[in-house]
């Protein structure tokens, strides 16, 4: 019998986003599934649903055959159902055991000593290495995963989510994490594990479910499938994108960053001897999973992330010199024309301030500039007019704050200004995030622009097929290392999807992608 | 000798008004509720607490002891919670700012306090500018009648009227709930993490009204004894001072322990009557005032050069809980 079981379960965001279209998937009783996918493929969500954070709109869930309706996070444990976050949700000063009771009604008298006890019961059963009577914040990350995990068990669940438990382990602590998913599958658990790395999925689960933009791609038993079927299903079939590519013409060395490597405040490696040049008059493409090392690499380049070793040479077209942007402040950076435009997660969060007005946000650029102890708000209202006219931003006009404008033209607006300083080296992190077809065209075009313009543009992107019909040349980032470089033109996105969920750096390996 | 044990006894008393604030502070405080308005509860306790009173005494041909003692000791308590639910409303429901809930509130309960203050005034056609309420003092102040007898042993332990002690019981009660009751668990839960106490399936909103509405309570009592008690029954406008600052500086000083804040109370209080006992000029009295805030500044210091994790306020202090939502 199935101890889960999911028929045609549907998930709407809003009127248009479907995060998840009539999947259905199956989990035994004893076995681990691995759910694979891309970002933004639905496999959080489906999670999510099956631990009662969201509630699909249309489908059935069964537990042990049974029809259920899971509403709420404690419903799903009464299903004995257990999700491990991403984010781990533990209170900072309380032990490991406050932690694990916090939200237990299990009509006992409350007595930590006996809470203790039983924890450390089920360590020792599964193998966890915990000590009850640590805080939290005392805690390495690991040490907090386990006790998120020994959370779901001390509530008694039999069938565990786990949501990318190894995107924040070393390789070390994953195989711990994986000796011990195993003992709980032979204890007759079921697990699924939500994961991008295929070689974990290989060595790991029994099965595997593959979502795609939503859909459930297919299931196959691991022992059945290799690498590069779990690839092919997990990128689906390549789009045609209408994006104008011209060759770039006698692009020279603009960047050159050299093993460059840094670190977390935590001591985790961010980025591990990350190696690559950009051109002037190209499109660099970086591809990678989310949380690979992209943001930290742009942040390193523009000065904001401390680099450990390595060096970033900067070939300065003006004076001809050579100059290591490592020894330099972020503002002298941005002064030799090394631009940042990040679009982050919240669009608003780094570049823009939301409750000023454009003129005003493009004076976060040029405030420093006369002589006078007044502002000069004429050149900045100009600027705002021209890009306004120039980009089609949707507003009332210039003094409108920003966070009145939809997402599409407060990025047109970071684009648009960082664009104005007439930059010699551009970085977009996902400037497309967000937007309808029209809006992300025009930044295509406009990137496209700077290219031809004799600008080294760096892109980093999550549509393999935008990254593919945008850039001339694509690095793939994992884990902060470059996994391999790949030219846009003749590359599959197979090929990039494959070294993606590679853990080797390039050259290390025998699949040469170049 | 003698001076000691009255330096002591004063300070008990002045302190005991503060203990009742910071106890029903650190309670607010640690559902992540930052609770600005408790100087204004407390006035709102002690008005309440007087109305009923006068109310009282004037109606009833013989003052009893027992309803002398409850039914402004009931008013206080329905005014302080009828103030602090106003408050849990705007900061947990409609997730108001709190400090500027808190401060509204502040000024809200003292000019709430010095208008009915002032009305009752004008209601007796008093000569002088307060009320007294000498036959409930009278219950309120009541002793153990074996304290006269133990000389300064009676004094110093014995010599109190129970609010006294049911101070000391209280700040003794909120420390054993947070820190060995399972509910006490949930409660530094949300005020730490109430995004984990939600997925914990803890009642976020639940604890809050409870914990802010409980403590504003507690802090009302402290009203109350001040008039009551430490000022015999008078009121007048704007008697009850800053104390209520203090008790909110105690919760820092005490560092969120309650039982910290029976030792931080009679400190402050012993701090405030400190100058009675000094030959200071009067034109010096001001420095010697300010020797409680002086030293909660360098507690605050201390606290944070030490950066012990368990000294500082619960994480989530001052902030609105949003469920998140996509």
């Amino acid at each position: 019998m199935n101890a889960l079981e999911l028929r045609n379960v549907t998930k709407r965001f809003g009127e248009k986003v479907i995060a998840n279209d009539h999947v259905s998937l199956t989990v035994r009783r004893g076995e681990i599934l691995a759910v694979l996918g891309e970002n933004g493929s639905g496999k959080t969500t489906l999670m999510n649903m099956i631990a009662g954070i969201y509630h699909p709109d249309e489908g059935d869930i069964f537990v042990n055959g049974q029809p259920v309706t899971i509403s709420s996070p404690r419903d799903a444990f009464r299903c004995g159902i257990g999700m491990v976050h991403q984010h781990f949700k533990l209170v900072d000063v309380f032990t490991a055991t406050e932690n694990i009771v916090l939200g237990v009604e299990d009509g006992k008298p409350y007595r930590l000593k006996e809470a203790t006890r039983r924890v450390e019961e089920i360590s020792a059963r599964y193998g966890f290495e915990i000590d009850a009577k640590k805080k939290i914040y005392a805690m390495s990350v690991s040490e907090k995963q386990t006790v998120e995990i020994v959370k779901v068990l001390y509530r008694g669940a039999e069938i565990l989510i786990l949501d990318e438990p190894t995107a924040v382990l070393t390789p070390q602590e994953t195989e711990k994490l994986f000796a011990v998913l195993r003992r709980m599958r032979e204890d007759g658990k079921s697990i699924i594990i939500i994961t991008h790395k295929l070689n974990e999925v290989l060595s790991l689960s029994d099965r595997v479910t593959v979502l795609h933009k939503g859909k459930n791609a297919g299931t196959v038993n691991t022992a059945e499938t290799n690498e590069a079927q779990l690839t092919e299903m997990m990128v689906g079939q390549k789009v045609v994108l209408n994006i104008e590519r011209k060759t770039p013409e006698d692009p020279t060395d603009r960047l050159i960053v050299r093993e460059v490597s840094c670190l977390s405040r935590d001591g985790v490696q961010l980025l591990d001897r990350v190696t690559f040049t950009a051109r002037a008059g190209e499109i660099l493409g970086i591809a990678g999973i989310a949380g690979s090392g992209q943001r930290e690499l742009l942040e390193a380049i523009a000065g904001l992330q401390p680099v450990t070793e390595g060096q970033i040479l900067y070939e300065d077209p003006k004076s001809g010199e050579t100059e290591n942007l490592r020894d330099k402040t972020p503002l002298q950076i941005r002064e030799l024309g090394v631009r940042l435009s990040f679009v982050p997660e919240d669009r608003l969060g780094m570049g823009l301030v939301s409750n000023m007005d454009i003129i005003d946000n493009m004076m976060l650029r040029s405030y420093r500039r006369g002589r006078s102890a007044f502002l000069d708000r004429q050149p900045p209202r100009e600027l705002a007019e021209r890009i306004i006219e120039d980009l089609g931003v949707v507003t009332p006009n210039a003094t409108t704050p920003v966070r009145r404008l939809s997402g599409g033209n407060v990025q047109k607006v970071l684009v648009g200004r960082e664009i104005a300083s007439a930059p010699t080296v551009l970085m977009a992190a996902y400037p497309v995030r967000g937007l309808d077809i029209n809006s992300s065209y025009l930044i295509y075009h406009l990137l496209n622009q700077q290219k031809e313009k004799g600008v080294a543009v760096i892109y980093v992107g999550e549509d393999l097929d935008v990254l593919l019909a945008l850039c001339d040349r694509v690095i793939v980032l994992s884990g902060g290392r470059v996994t391999g470089t790949v030219d846009g033109r003749t590359a599959t996105k197979e090929e990039v999807g494959l070294l993606m969920t590679k853990t080797e750096r390039e050259g290390e390996s025998h699949v040469k992608a170049e | 000798m003698e001076i000691i044990v009255s330096v002591i006894q004063r300070a008990i008393l002045q302190g005991t008004p503060l203990l009742f604030g910071a106890t029903g502070e650190i309670l607010t405080e640690k559902s992540g509720n930052l609770n600005l308005g408790i100087p204004g509860i407390m006035y709102i306790g002690a008005i309440s607490g007087v109305v009923g009173g006068f109310f009282y005494q004037n109606s009833a041909a013989r003052v009893q002891p027992v309803p002398a003692i409850l039914i402004p000791l009931l008013c206080c308590l329905a005014g302080s919670l009828l103030t602090s639910l106003l408050y849990c409303f705007l900061t947990v429901t409609l997730k108001a700012n709190q400090n500027v809930t808190g401060l509204a509130i502040t000024t809200f309960g003292v000019g709430v306090g010095n208008f009915f203050g002032g009305s009752l005034i004008k209601i007796v056609k008093s000569d002088v500018p307060y009320l007294a309420l000498v036959k409930i003092a009278k219950a309120y102040k009541t002793t153990l009648p074996f304290a006269k007898d133990m000389g300064p042993i009676g004094q110093l332990f014995f010599s109190y009227g129970f609010l006294v002690y049911l101070a000391v019981i209280l700040a003794v009660a909120v420390s054993l709930f947070l820190s060995r009751s399972r509910a006490g668990l949930y409660l530094r839960a949300v005020g730490e993490n109430p995004a984990t106490a939600d997925a914990a399936g803890i009642n976020v909103t639940r604890y809050k009204y409870l914990a802010t509405c409980i403590g504003g309570m507690i802090a009302g009592l402290g009203g109350l004894f001040y008039i009551m008690d430490y000022s015999n029954g008078i009121w007048s406008n704007n008697g009850f001072g800053d104390r209520g600052w203090l008790a909110i500086a105690i919760v820092i000083f005490a560092t969120w322990k309650p039982t910290m804040a029976i030792l931080g109370s009679y400190l402050f209080g012993a701090l405030y009557i400190l100058f009675n006992y000094l030959n200071v000029p009067m034109r010096l009295l001001p420095l010697i005032q300010m020797l409680p805030y002086l030293v909660t500044i360098i507690v605050l210091v201390a606290v944070s050069i030490r950066k012990k994790r368990e000294n500082q306020p619960p994480a989530s202090l001052g902030l609105s809980y949003f469920r998140e939502e996509r």
